[in-house]
């Protein structure tokens, strides 16, 4: 019962703080607004029982991508170019496309039910097998660690590789100049 | 008792410092909410550790959170004081002066 309470809170938080981030014009106020809306979903995750997800959100949503946006900022400026052209036909395309969408989740089985087929396939034996075969105890680590224990290395050479690709287009320029300065002195 | 206290007296102090965020008119207001909000999430974090019985955990949680939470703060506010992140070009090194 607590529990619930504070996800209601926490939701309704979230909520205000998107519909805020939207609404502000200062650049820089949407960017920690971005900043809190991590947080806060972090902070869900954790009480979902999700802490790889909530370690994830909080690292790249609070951490990474708050600098990125800021850093962006620093080169374009922090004020929104005020938008002269009126959005209808937008406007109709997404409230058809979230209808659409909407109207297509109506066959699925409501969100939680444990007799859902998702639940059903794989699951139980991650969930029942999982202390035993791996010694982890949350499920969730368990599958991201030992059962997926190879995807996820893959994923980690994919990011390596992006990393050492920007490092290779941004470092090198920046090397080079102290040391044609030096060289110059 | 005393943690429902507790968790409903940092939602509330949550909810103020996230009205301060949206409204405060200067930079300085906005940044000293967002920290204020990311502490007080920590401290919510650590008080649902107690509640749900897995203190160890979620304390481990909430310093994570505290030093994540520090780099975006660094981040604002060198933005705020130098306007960029320092890129090479408007980079002043201690040596040419």
């Amino acid at each position: 019962m607590l529990i619930e309470t504070v996800n209601i809170v926490l939701l309704a938080l979230l909520a205000v703080t998107a519909i805020a981030a939207v609404r502000l014009h200062d650049l820089f106020a949407v960017a920690m607004m971005f900043s809190i809306y991590s947080l806060l979903a972090a902070a869900m995750f954790v009480l979902l029982d999700a802490v790889d997800v909530a370690f994830t959100e909080a690292a790249v949503g609070v951490g990474i991508s708050t600098v990125l946006m800021l850093g962006t900022i620093g080169l374009v400026g922090r004020h929104e170019q005020p938008s002269t052209r009126r959005s209808l036909l937008p406007l109709a395309v997404v409230i058809a496309t979230g209808a659409a969408l909407i109207y297509g989740t109506l066959d699925m089985p409501f969100f939680g039910d444990p007799t859902a087929p998702v639940h059903q396939h794989v699951a139980p034996f991650y969930i029942t097998g999982s202390p035993s075969q791996t010694g982890v105890p949350n499920v969730v680590t368990s599958i991201l660690a030992s059962y997926r224990g190879y995807d996820t290395l893959g994923e980690l050479a994919v990011i390596f590789t992006a990393g050492v690709g920007v490092l290779a287009l941004l470092g090198l320029r920046r090397r080079k100049r102290p040391g044609k300065e030096e060289t110059t002195k | 008792m005393t943690l429902t206290i507790t968790l409903i007296a940092l939602l509330v102090t949550m909810a103020l410092a996230l009205i301060r965020a949206i409204k405060g008119p200067t930079v300085y207001d906005r940044i000293l909410a967002s920290n204020a909000l990311g502490t007080k999430t920590v401290l919510m974090i650590a008080v649902l550790g107690f509640v749900v019985g897995d203190p160890e955990l979620y304390i481990d949680i909430a310093l994570m959170y505290v030093l994540i939470g520090f780099i975006g703060t660094v981040a604002v506010l060198k933005v705020s004081e130098f306007g960029n992140l320092g890129q090479p070009q408007s980079r002043t090194d201690p040596e040419d002066t």
